[in-house]
């Protein structure tokens, strides 16, 4: 019995031995569990405690009022809008179908509106407002309002748009506002951080474009405390967002709109300045489109429309449309033929119809030509075979150099992005581009603006403010911004000899004051409000020997992109110069048949408005600039 | 008298049972349910409703049941084993049919006066039959396979129902507490080593099979032990939970920002704070200190249940006690860890803390087994 019972017995028992095993096994277990709760509460305390912070505490941005734009006489050209929207947050909601049912009732809501925020609903969070319907009246907004307590979870939010009143007179100079692209991010240096506040809206084009800095303004921020869903729970501080700056331009209002109007259903452009300090009047370019538009989704039509190749709203056509001038660089030409010694006023070159030069015949406009010119009769006839010669004396180089005096060639200093250098030839520039030698038939060809002579239509009318002022006028578009009115540094005289200006302009005089003059039909009878100017018919196309045998073909049988277009520059008064313009028609035909009389008109309207204290500022309106 | 029957001799009786209660292990249990109390009141906002008041209320009737149980003889449970192992079996072969679903699991029963989880209730009655076997076993071949055969069929069973449900964690628990028992019934070690190899090779299986039409687990689970290896992966999902759990316990540092000043608990970052994750909002508030202080405080439990059954003069009840505080120990020892990123996210709840039902009640069910072994086979005093 005994030895059996010691038998039995182990010497120590399994189970105590076991139960002190796994007693050793969850010891470490639970001090491995103790380490741990002491490297995150003690050890990574500081980062764990920031982290709750961050997830604590919220930084919220307040984007600020965008600045407003005024036009010279101090309308509203760009404004931000009250746009009432109502916003769904899920959450708040048991079905939120019935209760877009009952708001159907209210608003105009379709069933496919209704399908599609149901979708939105599932696809986000519960707490994140989904947009239901923008843009609604303020009735609409009270009707719901009213209802309130039969549609939770549904709220009206008021928001701020870009508006656009005058709509699309300033397409161009305003430019619009767009969503913010992933380009601009890389672009901005600053880092601005309203950038990435979803629907902020940045100047994309124009002034809009151009002041964005001053007009944005600065963002404000509120720290909040917010619990998981983002709700916020509290305020915690809060900066308020600074303004943006308010601007107003040169332009007005009514000049601009005539102008629009005077281009009518053309494609084209025109500009208008104050040639005492280059302040821009008018910068209109057809056709035009509603900025406004570009608030909504856009329609694949609307689109289409806009950029269409042949009318090109888009296109701001006064600053980026570069042309071949045409005869209207003909003063540039006899102008550096005069500053060089070259020509005097009353030298007569024989105009037989063409003039050959190194073996081709170089035509002049007039079959048969003008007989003997001088320098004057061959600016109002616009003679050819006179420039003709005049190239052979000055030598391309000259002549451009004559052209950048006069603002051609170079980008002008306006504060738009669109503004296009043109091209002002010099046989270097052919050299690199064309990899061709320069011939003098290059030159006689640029002499009446074509060939490689590209100018925008600003150009141009900088060219002929300058002529008219015998100043190197520069534009000024921005008139103030935030009150501070910005003025134009006083423009230098250009260095000509200004008995050679007076010759150019008594030349420009005839064009639209004598008989002969290419533009008579459309001069400005009114004593001391004559106007000057030049026409300018610009070839797109060659005409080949043989079509000018059998008589070059007209304007109106040819196709549209191959017409001539149609240009003027003029300035007036004549005696005490105050405003110059520029008038381009993309194929319009003739300058003197088409764009002499829109410049007319314009100017006239132009004289029209400066008589009555155009620019002035109306005194009660000065506070709101 | 005393040597054939030692152990009735000492076994109090009527209200002297009362004197061999294990009065320290009950006031044990009692301060980490008040722990719980103060989180749940905590979590809520400092208001009683809506959890505060009603673990209260379980937690009075549970306290209750674990009186009663330990006043009933041992030898009641110790015969109610089988018939108890049996219904929960019967419940988990329930679930698929009439379980209420939560998201893709089905985990629940509606017993009409209230919901249990069937897999909570077979933890304890697997114990309970393991106990059953290997005291009627005795220490003779205990590790013959023949023997073994019922054992693991006993285990396989319910983890393979449960795996089913699916709940990869409760059944992970439940094979880890049986095979608690068959060490403890001292089952060789051989079978464990081999078990570990098996163990290792399912777990290369596991992942090698992964993406293929043939893998063995479900694509959540795979989720959640990815997320597990990297939280920061997917912080809205998975990797959410540990994430906000480890900030809540990190920013508590040593002695936590103070009873419901948990920044973490008002903004609602932390989701099942006042179930699974509670432990977080434990360390936010009382930091370092006070998580040692629970840990501490669950050890000493399981200590005071392993001297228990040492002292026990009867194997059943021995392997009773230990098995349940094996169990016991795993529920907070994977919470814990779970909580603190020390293991993936699995479903158990902080015993005593966390709001719940069914597991509170199936733990002081079962403690009230250890005190009824402890009055009638505790050897006195």
């Amino acid at each position: 019995m005994r030895k059996k019972a010691t038998q039995d017995k182990p010497k120590t028992p399994r189970l105590p031995r076991r139960a002190f095993v796994l007693g050793g096994v969850q010891a470490i277990v639970a001090a491995a569990i103790g380490g741990r709760m002491y490297q995150l509460g003690v050890k990574q305390n500081d980062q764990y405690r920031l982290l709750a912070e961050e997830n604590r505490i919220s930084i919220r941005l307040l984007s600020p009022s965008r600045g407003l734009i005024y036009d010279r006489g101090g309308d509203l050209l760009a404004r931000n809008a009250h746009l009432y929207t109502v916003e769904m947050i899920s959450e708040q909601v048991r079905e939120p179908e019935k209760i877009l049912g009952r708001l159907a009732q209210i608003i105009p809501l379709s069933a496919a509106r209704i399908a599609e925020i149901m979708t939105e609903i599932k696809k986000q969070q519960a707490f994140i407002p989904v947009t239901i319907a923008r843009d609604l009246r303020w009735e609409d907004i009270a009707a719901i309002s009213a209802n309130a307590p039969s549609l939770p979870g549904v709220i009206p939010r008021l928001s701020f748009n870009r508006e656009y009143p005058v709509r699309d007179a300033f397409c161009h100079t305003i430019g619009y506002v767009g969503a913010v692209s992933e380009a601009d991010l890389d672009a901005d240096i600053t880092a601005d951080p309203l950038l990435r506040i979803p629907d902020f809206k940045i100047g994309k084009v124009g002034i809009e474009e151009t002041l964005e800095d001053s007009l944005r303004g600065a963002a404000g921020s509120k720290q909040v405390e917010v619990n998981a869903s983002g709700r916020v729970i509290r305020e915690l501080s809060r900066t308020e967002p600074r303004a943006g700056i308010n601007a107003q331009i040169t332009v007005g209002r009514r000049l601009q709109n005539y102008a629009l109007r005077a281009l009518g259903t053309h494609i084209g452009s025109a500009v208008v300045m104050d040639v005492r300090n280059g302040d821009i009047l008018a910068l209109a370019s057809t056709p035009t489109f509603d900025p406004n538009i570009f608030l909504k989704p856009l329609s694949q039509k609307t689109w289409a429309g806009l950029n269409d190749p042949r009318a090109r709203p888009l296109i701001n056509k006064a600053t980026s449309g570069i042309y071949p001038p045409g005869s209207t660089f003909k003063m540039v030409v006899a102008l550096a033929a005069l500053e060089d010694g070259l020509v005097s006023a009353d030298e007569k070159i024989h105009c037989g119809g063409s003039l050959d030069i190194s073996n081709r015949k170089f035509h002049c406009w007039k079959e048969g030509g003008h007989g003997a010119v001088n320098l004057r009769r061959a600016l109002r006839e616009s003679c050819d075979v006179f420039f003709y010669t005049m190239a052979t004396r000055l030598g391309i180089e000259k002549i451009t150099a004559m052209a950048n005096r006069l603002g051609l060639g170079i980008t002008p200093d306006i504060a738009l992005s669109s503004a296009k250098a043109g091209l002002t030839p010099t046989k270097a520039w052919k050299q690199r581009v064309k990899g061709e030698g320069w011939y003098l038939g290059d030159t006689a060809n640029s002499s009446i603006g074509q060939g490689f002579v590209l100018a925008s239509p600003l150009q141009l009318a900088i060219m002929t403010a300058r002529i008219a002022s015998g100043r190197a006028v520069n534009t000024r578009l921005i008139n103030s911004a935030g009150g501070q009115i910005i003025a134009a540094p006083n423009p230098a005289p250009l260095a000509i000899n200004p008995q050679h200006l007076a010759l150019i302009r008594e030349g420009m005089f005839d064009v639209t004051n004598h008989k002969r003059g290419t533009a008579y039909k459309s001069r400005i009878a009114q004593t001391g409000s004559e106007m000057a100017g030049k026409t300018g018919t610009s070839q797109v196309r060659r005409i080949r020997a043989a079509e000018r045998e059998s008589g070059v073909i007209k304007n109106k049988d040819l196709e549209w992109n191959q017409r001539d277009h149609a240009l003027f520059v003029g300035f007036a008064p004549y005696d005490a110069p105050r405003f110059a313009l520029s008038v381009v028609i993309e194929h319009g035909g003739s300058g003197s048949a088409i764009a002499a009389p829109i410049a007319r008109d314009i100017m006239l309207r132009t004289l029209e408005l400066g008589r009555s204290g155009y620019g002035a500022f109306p005194k009660d309106r000065k506070q709101q600039i | 008298m005393n040597l054939l029957h030692p152990a009735r001799q000492t076994a109090p009786s009527g209200l002297r049972k009362i004197l061999h209660f294990h009065w320290p292990l009950a006031l044990l249990i009692a301060s980490v349910a008040g722990i719980g109390f103060l989180m749940l009141y905590s979590v809520a906002g400092g208001t009683m409703a809506p959890w505060a008041s009603a673990q209260i209320w379980r937690f009075s009737i549970g306290f209750a049941l674990m009186f009663a149980v330990a006043m009933t003889p041992i030898e009641v449970w110790k015969h109610a084993a089988i018939p108890a192992y049996l219904v929960a079996l019967v419940l988990l072969i329930l679930v698929p049919f009439i379980g209420i679903s939560h998201g893709s699991a089905k985990r629940w029963l509606d017993l009409g006066v209230f919901v249990i989880q069937p897999s909570e209730v077979m933890k304890i009655a697997l114990v309970m039959v393991l106990a059953f076997y290997y005291d009627l076993l005795g220490e003779k071949r205990i590790s013959n396979p023949l023997t073994l055969i019922i054992p693991l069929a006993l285990i396989a069973l319910p983890f393979w129902l449960i795996l089913q449900q699916p709940d990869l964690g409760t059944a992970g628990l439940l094979l880890a507490g049986g095979a608690v028992m068959l060490f403890i019934a001292g089952v060789s070690l051989w079978y464990f080593a081999a078990i570990i190899a098996a163990g290792i090779g399912m777990i290369i299986a596991v992942i090698y099979t992964k993406g293929t039409e043939y893998q063995l687990l479900k694509d959540y689970q795979y989720r959640r032990i990815e997320t597990f290896l990297d939280p920061s992966g997917s912080p809205y999902d998975d990797g959410y939970h540990i994430t906000q759990s480890k900030i809540s316990l990190g920013s508590g540092g040593v002695s936590g920002q103070g009873f419901m000043q948990g920044t973490q608990s008002r903004g609602n970052f932390l989701p099942e704070k006042h179930t699974d994750f509670i432990f977080a909002i434990w360390g936010e508030e009382f930091g370092f200190i006070g998580g040692l202080s629970l840990l501490g405080i669950y050890v000493l439990i399981v200590v005071f249940c392993v001297v228990a059954a040492l002292r026990c003069k009867d194997r059943f009840c021995a392997l009773l006690i230990v098995g349940i505080a094996a169990t016991f120990f795993f529920y907070f020892a994977v919470n814990m860890s779970m909580v603190m990123g020390l293991i993936p996210v699995v479903g158990v709840p902080l015993p005593f803390v966390s709001y719940g039902g069914s597991a509170m009640l199936v733990l002081l069910f079962s403690f009230g087994l250890i005190q009824s072994a402890h009055i009638h086979k505790g050897g006195g005093r």
